[in-house]
């Protein structure tokens, strides 16, 4: 791997504010590089967990929210259950991903799943996958994706036709606007 | 004993076959699992990626029903289990998380409420004896790779379920079934998840990598107790035939849907009809004299 370390954009890093949101202590980390050989998408990606740790001690700024892995990360935990200074080098991830949403409007396909995800349980209180699939395709403009496993999947009850009914969709609606006008309010 | 019931959303479109197959094996040893009315979908992969306050809200609501009815929480499917019991984690150990989930929600939980897996019931309140004495039919040696996946064993300090990276629970399962739990090292690896749509060529490649794995050991099918990893590796089949001329044939199975059929019960209830990959040979080598 070889380490390329571009100049941060912002006049502060990330670092500070990745440890604040996540209450991990970076500077644990000595390289040891165990979190990038198990990571399940390490070889998929060019910047494994192991250097954007090293880059956010470097002081990179937002362009490490460009950073391949962050939306190709699948969440597994390896990296956090491996790490022998016990660092949550997942939390690390969820929160460039958070920053990501926040100052970045670069449409990555994860990112429209998540949305087209929450929008349809904050709509029924659960998740309605024909809703959420038609949501993320107009999302993306991949609209043949998977469309040929379709039939089998309505024909086997994999798929619903219509959204779920049981949820208490008003505790569900009431959390989703709590947390939007908090977000407002800051 | 009964218990709380979370089914969890896939129980209502994907992973139907898991709902009937807990629900069939839970009636013939005896627990009674009860729906909490209203139940909510627990946020999955996309709050945590999105808002770690609306990541634990989420779940919260739920384990507020499970309070309410005085009863501990099972869950089948290892991305909820994972979801509950994180919630309960985040606002014990963060009072200022707590606090804005108590915002969000709009009454305050502590975390009280015991969020277990329903392998964990099976174990705990069951136990592996009366499970082995209720066996009607035998796995007749079918060779089981146990796949644990990511949810149900990470992070451990959480989770606190069996082996983080050797975990066993399945395959002690498969075994007191009679069937033969192989020694392979992808127990633990991950099937790319949430990624399932979003990064299908991701996902592609990692569950190549565990079928191709599962095979390598002479693995008849794979067991599991995900229905993200279900899905990834029962529907991905075709598509790596496809792009990379590998055809596996592997069923993909939930242990339940094991456990059911060695209990005797019929193979529509326990949702077998919904695999992909149809369970042929599991039936076969079930059937054969013995």
């Amino acid at each position: 791997m070889t380490l390329q370390i571009k100049k941060g954009t912002s006049k502060k890093g990330l670092l500070a504010e990745i440890e604040k949101r996540t209450g991990v202590n970076l500077s644990a980390c000595f390289q040891c590089k165990k979190c990038s050989s198990g990571c399940a998408v390490g070889d998929l990606v060019e910047s494994p967990p192991s250097e954007i740790m090293r880059r956010l001690h470097l002081g990179a700024g937002d362009e490490l929210l460009e950073s391949d892995l962050i939306w190709t990360c699948a969440s597994c935990e390896t990296c956090s259950s491996r790490c022998p200074m016990g660092i949550d080098v997942a939390a690390v991830m969820d929160a460039l991903r958070v920053l990501c949403l926040e100052r970045s409007k670069a449409k990555v396909t994860p990112k429209v799943f998540n949305r087209a995800f929450l929008n349809s349980v904050k709509r029924h209180g659960r998740t309605y996958e024909m809703g959420m699939v038609t949501a993320y395709k107009f999302g993306t403009g991949a609209f043949m994706g998977d469309v040929d496993k379709f039939p089998m999947m309505l024909k086997k009850g994999k798929l619903s036709l219509l959204p779920s009914s049981g949820a208490d969709k008003k505790t569900v609606k009431r959390i989703f606007k709590n947390l939007r006008q908090k977000k407002e309010g800051e | 004993m009964k218990i709380a019931y979370f089914p969890g959303c896939s129980a209502e479109s994907t992973a139907r076959d898991m709902h009937a197959s807990t629900i069939a094996v839970a009636k013939s040893l005896g627990i009674d699992l009860i729906e909490p009315e209203g139940w909510s979908c627990c946020g999955a992969t996309a709050a945590h990626q999105t808002n770690p306050v609306l990541a634990a809200a989420l779940p919260t609501a739920n384990l507020l029903l499970a309070q309410q009815m005085k009863m501990d929480m099972v869950a089948s499917c290892a991305a909820c289990f994972n979801r509950l019991k994180s919630a309960n984690h985040k606002v014990q150990s963060d009072s200022t998380m707590r606090k804005q989930v108590a915002e969000a929600v709009g009454q305050d939980y502590d975390g009280a409420v015991k969020v277990r897996h329903f392998l964990e019931v099976l174990f705990e309140d069951v136990g592996l004896d009366t499970i082995k004495a209720a066996i009607k039919r035998s796995l007749n040696g079918l060779k089981v790779a146990c796949y644990y996946g990511c949810l149900m064993v990470r992070p451990h300090e959480v989770m606190n379920f069996d082996d983080p990276e050797n975990p066993t629970s399945l395959d002690r399962l498969v075994e007191a079934m009679g069937g033969e739990a192989l020694d392979w090292p992808h127990k633990v690896e991950c099937c790319g998840g949430g990624l399932a749509m979003s990064r299908t060529d991701v996902v592609i490649k990692l569950t190549d990598g565990i079928l191709q794995m599962a095979q390598n050991a002479g693995a008849d099918c794979i067991t599991v107790s995900c229905p993200m990893c279900q899905v990834n590796l029962d529907l991905r089949q075709k598509d790596i035939k496809k792009q990379m001329g590998r055809d596996y044939g592997m069923p993909i199975i939930y242990i339940t849907q094991l456990l059911g059929l060695c209990l005797g019960n019929a193979p529509n209830d326990l949702g077998l009809d919904k695999l992909i990959v149809p369970p042929t040979n599991v039936i076969a080598t079930m059937t054969q004299n013995g």
